[in-house]
């Protein structure tokens, strides 16, 4: 009796002190992807490989995968083989850590480290089409694959410093991420459904942008909406918010390249 | 880097009514942009599309500056006999893009 007393003491004890950072968490059972909330005209664009414009990019990707570039005149399969085997699941670890530069790098920083160190390529732009292709080319291969961020101590900090901005309010709106993905998603912000804001399917095509965007393009959109200042692309502010994005969708299922209204 | 997708049914029952979906990758430019120096950016925009199946035109669409990047147009055919289904887009610079398909009518 007196050990359960003391147990229950303990677990409220724990349930107090984990609190604030659980906060308004969206608990594992009600995730969802904003596939969800689509219409399903948009939901059937996503679902047909021949609808969906983001296999252009794919297509492109395959072409680029294939090509020789660089002094090294190497391509990405010479390495690589077959990337329905090879980069099978890649998407849905990244961002990870990169020890040669002490940092973590997310996909379209890898493709280009890549590119430097073993085509000896001048990099890709960020938001590029040939990055974009190659990153989509590569995340198809992790289509149905559930996100699965890697277990590196390493990347702890960088994980707190991309949940402390999920969580800061800033702007002149004086929001946080938090504020609309955690506490108020399924409501409805003018005529869009607010989402969750899992990354699940990334890059995605997003049919306001009539074109293929990543995720940090995406992000930008969301950092200008809250009227705060935007970083640029590639910031490291970015990659510790991918970084902790896919924590909290860790075992939700990729769609990538998906369609988004 | 035009590029298309076309899926057309491998096989169909003859006077089966067949559905066809093609995509391209275009920019379709409207020429009512300016860029950031005020220039207005010149129309660029698939303006017709022709599909014809064993040389029989059997669809024929006109393209407008309102319609979005990537056209994707779908329609239906009876599908008569096997052959090819050519695909043709030409956009406002003189570019024509073609893509064919084949169907096997049992």
């Amino acid at each position: 009796m007196k050990i359960g007393r003391m147990r229950g003491t303990l677990v409220a004890l724990a349930l107090l002190l984990l609190a604030p950072l659980l906060g308004g968490a969206v608990a594992p059972a009600d995730r969802r992807s904003a596939y969800a909330d689509m219409s399903p005209e948009t939901r059937a664009m996503q679902d047909d490989d021949t609808a969906n414009p983001a296999m252009l990019a794919v297509l492109d990707g395959e072409a680029l995968w294939n090509r020789k570039a660089g002094a090294a005149d190497r391509s990405c399969a010479d390495c690589h083989g077959d990337p329905a085997a090879s980069m099978k699941g890649v998407a849905a670890r990244y961002p990870a850590f990169d020890a040669t530069n002490g940092k973590p790098v997310d996909l379209e920083g890898r493709i280009n480290l890549e590119r430097t160190a073993h085509q000896q390529a001048p990099p890709l732009r960020l938001e590029s089409d040939e990055l974009l292709a190659l990153s989509a080319y590569v995340a198809r291969q992790s289509r149905g694959e559930p996100i699965a961020p890697p277990d590196d101590p390493r990347l702890a900090p960088f994980i707190a410093a991309g949940r402390d901005f999920y969580n800061r309010r800033q702007g002149q709106l004086n929001l946080s991420c938090a504020l609309c993905h955690d506490d108020n998603w399924g409501k409805r912000l003018a005529g869009n459904v607010v989402p969750q804001g899992h990354p699940t399917g990334y890059p995605i095509y997003r049919l306001e942008w009539q074109s293929v965007g990543s995720l940090q393009r995406r992000l930008r959109n969301c950092i200008s909406g809250m009227r705060a200042e935007v970083p640029e692309y590639g910031a490291p502010e970015y990659v510790n918010l991918e970084l902790f994005l896919m924590q909290r969708a860790r075992g939700m299922t990729m769609e990538s390249p998906a369609v988004r209204p | 880097m035009a590029r298309t997708l076309i899926n057309v049914p491998q096989k169909a029952k003859r006077g089966q009514v067949v559905e066809i979906k093609t995509l391209i990758s275009h920019i379709m430019e409207t020429g009512y942009r300016r860029n950031e120096t005020g220039v207005a950016i010149p129309r660029d925009i698939i303006n017709s599309f022709v599909c014809t199946y064993n040389g029989e035109e059997i669809f024929r669409a006109k393209l407008y500056p309102a319609i979005a990047a990537n056209p994707f147009i779908t329609f239906f055919t009876v599908a008569t006999e096997t052959g090819t289904l050519e695909f043709k887009w030409t956009d406002d610079k003189g570019n024509v893009e073609t893509g064919t398909a084949k169907i096997t009518v049992e």
